[in-house]
């Protein structure tokens, strides 16, 4: 990853009196895969808009390459964007589609004529040229939203939910695809998504927003291990979330039992918000672990059991491949290192949102 | 799915007033006055008068079609990327007319442009230089081109709205400045929507008789006031009728053209 690339300063936009995005500071470095993740009404496609020129902020400045691009029209941009719904010219054949961009600026019959070739054989749909956009399926459409993008050289790739309206399979097949090209053409990509699941997979770094706020910027190891705060923790994956007392460094109480882990810092008894992944969460035989509790869920999930254990009168969620029946006393151990401690919220915004994931 | 019964009323209807009387036309057009199989009807569109006034036709519902078009369509594109636009409130000003008789509002034409009417006493007490184009081509004009451009904004607005915006965003994405956008991606996506109002109001103008009448004075000759006397001043049924398998000929010639373009999106009266 290179240098700072496109800067957001102090952006805020303002929809019908309803701040969308509010005092928002990011930048996004070169060849850098960068996801922007988070449930709808969070403001990250509002910022795709913004950097692609389609919304001007209302207050702050968007710096591409030490150019102020705040008030540029979309045409004078050096990002290209693929939309969510592929937006192809359906008017258009697949050749004259991907040249679109390149007839306007001018470019030779000859290098267009490559330019095309190259970016049907990046994209995997050789021949393709004549074909109209209606011939092609969902997938194949993408892919020729994406030709027709890269073809213009941009410097930076602006990604819309592009998968979000393929079938699994196929999506899947498409993040290795996205991520193949992405290191084949070195270009900062800028995706968005509300698939945690597709972040985690394609991207450098995910930020992680929720109403006009960035919760948190980090790897998607960073992310997934060391949430900041419930909010993150409940977005990125499945997480239990307990409220606990941090009694020392290195000791948190949970529904009054004691749990060593590894967090120092948050001062003596303070509330916190704990969080431990459902894998994370070790059963084993009454007694042998800090709590004891009784399975009261379990289905099958191809590679894991997944169990819901009811001990100090709440549900613990639990991923593993052994299997306890309903109803069988078992005990929960989790290991310090597992146990990730945050901060309560302290203001309003920051406030985790209780989701159905 | 209903029964094939439910649609008897409508074939009824058609076979009344629409397939015989047609035939009807046919058999008048075909034949002389003692029954006998000619084509002389037909050929009578070749007498100077009577190709005079196709001709004229031709000319004058070309024009108005064209000046329609050209008044619709940065309206319809205005009004469709605009919210009040698309609140359909100015759509519905535009269609309002439409619901009052065609008569009347052709007649209300007549008073305001008149020798001695309302737009003509206005520019005598202004001291502007009169203004007389009742009687003239231009009037007709006028008035084909009021009657008909709601049948050309609404087939264009209906296409233009149903453009995906990220499809016109797409396009200023990949470079295209306002107009190259308009010109290479937002009028194609609208041809249906074109062809579908060109028809919708051509076809009417080059067969309208009434316009020429009232807003023409009797003076100007369409094809259709030609029509309209073969059989209303009793000369000739068959010659009459001859005439309007020609006019036929080219309506039909543009409706094929219009279906060969329109996938039927544009289609919405």
């Amino acid at each position: 990853m290179g240098n700072r690339l496109i800067d957001l300063q102090h952006i805020t936009k303002i929809y019908d009196g309803h701040p969308v995005l509010d005092d928002l500071n990011l930048y996004f470095n070169e060849n850098e895969f960068l996801t922007l993740l988070g449930p709808s009404g969070c403001g990250k496609t509002t910022t795709l808009r913004i950097l692609g020129g389609f919304e001007t902020p209302d207050q702050g400045r968007v710096i591409f390459n030490g150019q102020d691009i705040t008030h540029l029209p979309p045409n004078k941009r050096q990002l290209n964007t693929v939309f969510q719904k592929y937006a192809l010219f359906t008017h258009m054949n697949i050749a004259e589609n991907i040249a679109f961009g390149l007839k306007i600026s001018g470019k030779s019959k000859a290098y267009i004529d490559d330019k095309i070739k190259y970016a049907l054989k990046l994209v995997n749909l050789d021949g393709y040229e004549k074909r109209m956009p209606d011939s092609l399926s969902g997938g194949q459409q993408q892919r020729i939203a994406i030709a027709r993008a890269i073809v213009n050289e941009p410097k930076i790739l602006l990604l819309d939910e592009p998968l979000g309206a393929l079938d699994l399979k196929l999506r899947q097949e498409m993040q290795y695809e996205l991520i193949r090209m992405k290191n084949e053409l070195g270009i900062t990509f800028i995706y968005v998504t509300h698939d945690q699941e597709e972040a985690l997979t394609m991207s450098d770094t995910i930020v992680v927003m929720n109403q006009g706020y960035i919760q948190q910027i980090g790897t998607p190891e960073d992310i997934y291990n060391e949430p900041t705060n419930a909010f993150v923790a409940d977005f990125i994956g499945d997480s239990n979330i307990f409220p606990g007392t941090m009694v020392e460094d290195k000791v948190v109480r949970i529904f009054d039992r004691i749990f060593p882990c590894v967090d120092v810092g948050f001062g003596c008894n303070t509330p916190v918000d704990v969080v431990i992944r459902p894998e994370d969460v070790e059963l084993g035989a009454p007694g042998q672990g800090t709590v004891d509790g009784v399975v009261s869920h379990l289905i099958f999930k191809g590679v894991h059991y997944e169990m819901e254990v009811t001990a100090c009168g709440r549900e613990w969620l639990v991923q593993s491949t052994k299997m306890y029946p309903v109803g069988e006393q078992v005990s929960i151990h989790v290991d310090p290192f597992n146990i990730q401690i945050m901060n309560k919220p302290e203001s309003e915004d920051e406030e985790a949102v209780v989701l159905d994931v | 799915m209903y029964k094939r019964s439910v649609s008897y009323p409508c074939i009824l209807w058609s076979a009344a007033f629409i397939i015989i009387p047609l035939l009807f036309i046919f058999y008048y057009g075909l034949t002389d006055r003692t029954g006998a199989f000619t084509l002389s009807n037909l050929a009578a569109i070749a007498t100077a008068e009577n190709s005079k006034a196709l001709i004229l036709s031709l000319g004058l519902s070309l024009l108005s079609t064209a000046i329609c078009l050209l008044l619709a369509y940065p309206l319809a594109l205005i009004l469709s990327g605009s919210k009040i636009g698309r609140s359909g409130f100015i759509i519905f000003l535009f269609v309002l007319p439409m619901w009052m008789n065609f008569l009347l509002r052709t007649l209300a034409w007549v008073v305001l442009l008149d020798t001695n009417g309302v737009l003509d006493t206005l520019c005598k007490l202004s001291g502007l230089p009169r203004f007389k184009i009742i009687n003239t081509p231009a009037a007709i004009v006028f008035g084909m081109v009021y009657d008909f451009l709601p049948f050309m904004i609404l087939p264009i607005y209906n296409v233009i709205s149903k453009i995906d915006i990220n499809v016109v965003n797409a396009a200023r994405d990949l470079g295209a400045n306002s107009f190259q956008t308009l010109y290479k991606v937002i009028f194609p996506l609208s041809l249906p929507g074109v062809i579908s109002g060109i028809t919708m109001v051509f076809v009417p103008s080059l067969t309208t008789f009434v316009i020429s009448t009232l807003l023409g004075g009797g003076k100007i000759l369409l094809i259709g006031n030609v029509i309209e006397q073969e059989f209303m001043k009793g000369t000739s049924w068959h010659v009459g009728s001859g005439l309007s398998l020609v006019l036929m000929l080219f309506i039909i010639v543009s409706m094929a053209l219009s279906t060969k373009y329109d996938n039927g999106e544009g289609n919405v009266l």
